[in-house]
């Protein structure tokens, strides 16, 4: 029998050793609706990125010409960009909602000494997006 | 994830955005994607549309609403990746993709708008 040395000490088992440490699925989350409403929420910059592409081809096709503004309203309408749009829409109004619920967190507002409530900072929100909403479309529609 | 210095900016365009796309992009996505181009409300005529974009607080407006939102996009979608798929070997390429994505939008928006 072989008397270990200081060389020899060292002994390697084959198994591996156990992390301390839980392996997390990809799909960690699908098993929880509010992980998934994160998740969502994250997605939810998809569809204001696709807002900001749409807008810029109209800016294009505003220089471009009538021709090129007609082209691109006849090509909006066709179903996959309706699908895409509506999807969109979905999500910047998830967007909208949850960074509103977000900013009463976010924003901490004194008036008079004391902390204004989460609620009514989101509801001031909501005002100022009917608001803005209001003054855009009557310029874009008078 | 390293702290860069240049985290704070990324944070603040993104709230920037944030604020953009909750406020503004709704309705512009509606009128111009969908209610405009389905027929739903009666667009506005390519002069008069025309003449409200070559205004240049109107373009001045149209830059921010187009560019900070992409830096919401980027910044979210970046973390999306990382913390929901874990692909964080490809974590360089994604920083690439999406900053690199958000700043080439910038760029056209700002050749657009200036050049209209």
């Amino acid at each position: 029998m072989n008397v270990p040395t200081a060389r020899s000490a060292a002994r390697y088992t084959p198994y591996h050793p156990r992390w301390y440490r839980r392996h997390v699925s990809t799909y960690w989350w699908m098993h929880q609706w509010s992980y998934f409403r994160f998740v969502l929420r994250e997605l939810t910059s998809l569809g204001v990125a696709y807002a900001c592409v749409i807008l810029l081809c109209f800016i294009r096709a505003l220089s471009l010409g009538p021709a090129a503004y007609e082209a691109l309203q006849k090509r909006l309408a066709s179903p996959v960009f309706v699908v895409l749009t509506v999807l969109s829409l979905l999500l910047v109004l998830f967007h909208t909602v949850t960074w509103f619920s977000l900013s009463a967190d976010a924003m901490v507002v004194r008036m008079g000494g004391k902390r204004v409530p989460g609620a009514l900072i989101t509801a001031s929100n909501y005002v100022a997006w009917l608001v803005v909403s209001g003054v855009l479309a009557w310029l874009l529609l008078r | 994830m390293a702290k860069r210095p240049i985290e704070p900016l990324f944070w603040t365009l993104f709230s920037g955005g944030g604020v953009i796309g909750a406020f503004f992009v709704p309705l512009l996505l509606f009128l111009f994607a969908l209610a405009f181009p389905l027929g739903w409300i009666a667009p506005p005529s390519y002069e008069s549309l025309h003449h409200l974009v070559s205004l240049p607080l109107s373009r001045l407006f149209l830059f921010v609403i187009c560019s900070l939102p992409l830096f919401h996009w980027a910044h979210r979608f970046r973390y999306t990746l990382y913390d929901g798929l874990q692909i964080k070997h490809l974590n360089e390429f994604i920083n690439v993709f999406c900053y690199g994505g958000a700043i080439l939008g910038t760029l056209v928006s700002a050749f657009l708008l200036w050049n209209f």
